[in-house]
């Protein structure tokens, strides 16, 4: 296990690198210029020049990669062009509250997407399977972009129970686990949920049918083994394919949902991005890229070392 | 049970929303921003006009400022930590201020005329050791014609232009001043000046969550005392969403919306909140390519696709939050002036214009404009473009739209026509401000400030208003510079240089409980006469 676990990580430096070298170059690649989104509309060309100079972006590319991958080693990822303030300092603080919510989310979405995958599975009574199969489907075809502004129609505005954006009350200095501020959580973290619960049950769900067709339910079946400890071996055996969807979700989810962030205006990763994205401020895009894009890297190799810890077999293949 | 537990839920949700809604004290006015993070506190504000109507013009005051008291009138300049100001009348490059005594900064140091030249130093000196290209970047661009600066003494001083230039007055609304003592007190560090601002505006810095929220308390010993406020706070939060900025005041989160989308006019108006709209200095045209190779090198061409749109009927369609723009400025305006090309909508006789210069059936005209999704002051981009595109087909023009994001469109304003980004485009949507002369009409048509040196993006070129220009930078009487405007404006109007739109109506949506908003004809707004009912 410690020498599949050390060529996992091996594996993973590589990958991290790569990573970097992909998010440089699509930030670059993106059309629009990084200066014009700073400078006003009547900014003469010589300060356009001046700069670009100060930005370091006069510079070729891989120089420019080179400068940012040497400073990023060492924890610097530099300054954001809109308001001065240190890159990783934003990123973190972003990071911070992206991981409140996406733990809120990714909790909601293992309960439901497990429970809902073992009732679509016909583990559980048997009537509940063609509900529960149009609730994941629906689940995992609704635009949570969608889903979060209908849950703010009727939960904020209709019915008046619940904050329609923010993360906390005006008074608030910051974010606290108790009823004032978890209200706040309650509809950002259902539509983050959504589609990463819908999956896990389908994907849950599809394991476990298949893991029942195998042979080996035949012969444990043929032994005369109860119901509650054949479906023991079936859960032990679809929960590294199971495992493999929920890592994934919560990656996806640590990363912030871009859109339903925005909608609820929660000052989280996705919300960053979205900010950096549209006023081209390079080095807070590349940090923010990095930043999730390893933490996605972290998570899959938790997942790929959980699975194989699981799952034996993995280990040989 | 799933009753019950739902009506506890409820419950528990009304109590928790009603004890939330009770700590917020009388007079708090919540505003829900467009922008998505909280613009820069330092006194040179980023993100647009938006960072200076929130986060300048509320914690600071500059030399010269806008009289923002009428919705009827245009918003003039007015003094504000200036008292008065003239033109050295033995050298007209030198303007000379007098500044207002007895002013202090919020930290309780005097304002003179030492705070004026530390703000600029620390945007235009390089070599002093107060000035941040941050500021310079914000900055700088607004004063193009600002030389050099000098005390005259404590409360004067001298202010000199790079040549004769009367309109330089119009410039200094953005020099916004900040305190040099307090400065001094956190250490000469400018991050941490913007966790503790101090300037002299009406309101103080309360505290500040990065992306999340601004408060702004009243500061009571405010200079101008018909403008202290009367509200207990100002709370601004940052909602770039549209819909969640409405949702947010439906739902009694906020009390104030900039730019509601036109699709919800309706349904905010039916909850008794307030749509309100002004003539603000706006235009959303299109800039026209007049190099050689472009079709709107004809004058033809270019009045045609001016008649051949339905700007009543596009109004319309944006729920009245637009007025049709047949200028830059609009007829009301002193700088309108009478131009001969009255601006209509005549399919027809456009019709006719473009077959006289050559397009018709057989040999239709087909145009290719860059437009952006969105973007400061671009309203409703995609939508107002697709109608244009309509009515251009009812006359034979085949209009294509190249739809970029708008930090790409801004790019391919800068370079300008003839640059190779912008082959095959001859027309870009992009809108501004036209708040003075310079800004709103002149910088588009003189040879002087053709992209990428200036902004005329199109490379116009027009002899009589580059004379006419050149006497308006040497009239320095007040009163005859609207006339030279206005015949500069007029002139531009008849040679049909841009394709003009709308206006933005400047849209907010209010409470009912908010009163004393006086909509000026301004993108900024005076918060100290407003107050919000309990």
């Amino acid at each position: 296990m410690i020498s599949y676990a050390i060529q996992r990580v091996l594996f993973a430096l590589p990958i991290a690198l790569g990573v970097s070298l992909v998010v440089f170059s699509l930030v670059h690649l993106a059309p629009g210029d990084p200066i014009s989104a700073i400078l006003p509309n009547e900014a003469s060309e010589e300060m356009v020049i001046e700069a670009r100079r100060e930005f370091g972006l006069d510079r070729s590319l891989i120089v420019q990669y080179g400068i940012w991958l040497g400073k990023a080693l060492q924890g610097d990822l530099g300054s954001s062009i809109g308001n001065g303030r240190p890159v990783l300092d934003e990123v973190l603080s972003a990071l911070k509250h992206s991981l409140i919510l996406s733990l809120a989310a990714g909790l909601l979405a293992c309960l439901a997407g497990v429970l809902l995958g073992l009732l679509s599975a016909g583990l559980g009574r048997s009537r509940w399977q063609h509900v529960v199969r149009v609730v994941t489907i629906t689940g995992v075809s609704v635009p949570h972009y969608w889903l979060a502004i209908v849950l703010v129609i009727v939960f904020s505005v209709r019915l008046g129970w619940l904050p329609p954006l923010g993360m906390s009350p005006d008074s608030s200095a910051g974010w606290r686990p108790d009823l004032n501020h978890l209200q706040f959580l309650v509809l950002p973290a259902i539509a983050t949920a959504a589609i990463p619960a819908a999956i896990i049950a389908r994907t849950m769900a599809a394991s476990i049918q298949e893991i029942l067709s195998r042979d080996f339910m035949i012969t444990l079946r043929a032994k005369g083994l109860p119901r509650s400890r054949i479906n023991v071996h079936v859960l032990r055996n679809a929960m590294p394919t199971t495992l493999a969807a929920i890592g994934l979700q919560i990656g996806n989810m640590l990363g912030g949902s871009v859109l339903v962030e925005t909608v609820f205006a929660w000052p989280g990763a996705g919300f960053l991005l979205s900010n950096a994205i549209f006023q081209r401020d390079l080095p807070l895009l590349q940090g923010t890229m990095l930043a999730l894009a390893l933490i996605f890297v972290l998570i899959n190799l938790l997942v790929d070392l959980t699975q194989s810890w699981l799952d034996p077999r993995i280990r040989r293949a | 049970m799933l009753d019950r537990l739902v009506c506890a839920l409820s419950l528990a949700s009304l109590l928790l929303t009603a004890s939330s809604g009770a700590a917020l004290s009388q007079g708090t006015l919540r505003i829900g921003m467009t922008v998505a993070d909280i613009p820069l506190v330092d006194g040179a504000p980023d993100q647009g006009t938006e960072g200076a109507k929130f986060a300048g013009y509320t914690i600071y005051d500059p030399l010269v400022s806008y009289d923002l008291s009428s919705a009827t009138t245009a918003a003039s300049i007015r003094p504000a930590l200036a008292e008065s100001w003239q033109v050295d009348p033995t050298d007209d490059r030198k303007w000379i201020f007098t500044l207002r005594r007895g002013v202090t900064f919020h930290d309780g140091s005097p304002f003179n005329a030492d705070a004026v030249l530390f703000n600029l130093d620390r945007a235009l000196d390089k070599n002093s050791p107060v000035y941040s290209a941050s500021f310079d970047r914000q900055i700088r661009s607004y004063l193009p014609s600002l030389e050099a600066w000098r005390k005259l003494d404590d409360h004067t001083v001298e202010l000199t232009t790079t040549q004769p230039d009367s309109l330089f007055v119009y410039q200094l609304p953005r020099l916004l001043i900040a305190s040099p003592a307090q400065y001094q007190k956190v250490g000469s560090d400018w991050d941490e000046f913007r966790r503790s601002p101090s300037g002299t505006g009406a309101w103080r810095f309360g505290s500040m969550v990065p992306r999340q929220r601004l408060e702004l308390v009243p500061n009571k010993s405010y200079w101008d005392t018909e403008r202290v406020p009367k509200l207990d706070r100002l709370v601004l939060l940052p909602i770039p969403e549209a819909s969640a900025r409405t949702a947010a005041l439906l739902s009694g989160r906020v009390d104030w919306i900039e730019t509601p989308s036109p699709e919800t006019v309706q349904t905010l108006e039916g909850r008794g909140f307030t749509v309100s709209t002004s003539a603000i200095p706006h235009i959303w045209p299109y800039h026209l390519s007049h190099l050689p190779d472009s079709p709107f090198s004809d004058v033809r061409v270019r009045r045609a696709l001016n008649l051949a749109i339905d700007r009543d009927g596009l109004v319309e369609l944006l729920h009245g939050l637009a007025v049709p723009a047949v200028g830059t400025v609009p007829p009301e305006s002193p700088w309108f002036g009478q131009p001969t090309f009255k601006i209509t909508y005549d399919p027809e006789r456009a019709k006719a214009l473009l077959a006289e210069a050559g397009y018709g059936p057989g040999n239709p005209l087909k145009v290719t404009a860059a437009i952006s999704t969105s973007g400061s002051g671009q309203m409703f981009p995609m939508l107002m473009n697709e109608f244009i595109q309509e009515n251009l087909r009812d006359i034979g023009v085949e209009l294509n739209l190249e739809v970029f994001e708008w930090e790409a469109l801004r790019s391919k304003r800068r370079v300008g026509a003839q640059a190779p980004e912008n082959e095959g485009v001859t027309l870009l949507n992009a809108s501004y401000s036209t708040q003075d002369p310079y800004t709103g009409i002149l910088r588009y048509l003189t040879a002087a400030e053709i992209a990428p040196k200036g902004s005329n993006w199109g490379s116009t070129r027009d002899e009589e208003i580059e004379a006419l220009v050149e006497e308006l930078r040497a009239e320095f009487d007040v009163a005859k510079q609207d006339p030279i405007v206005a015949k500069i404006h007029a002139r531009h109007v008849d040679q049909a240089n841009f394709i003009w739109v709308v206006h933005d109506g400047g849209a907010r949506a209010l409470s009912a409980k908010v009163r004393g908003h006086v909509h000026a004809q301004s993108w900024f707004v005076d918060f100290s006469l407003i107050t919000v009912e309990p």
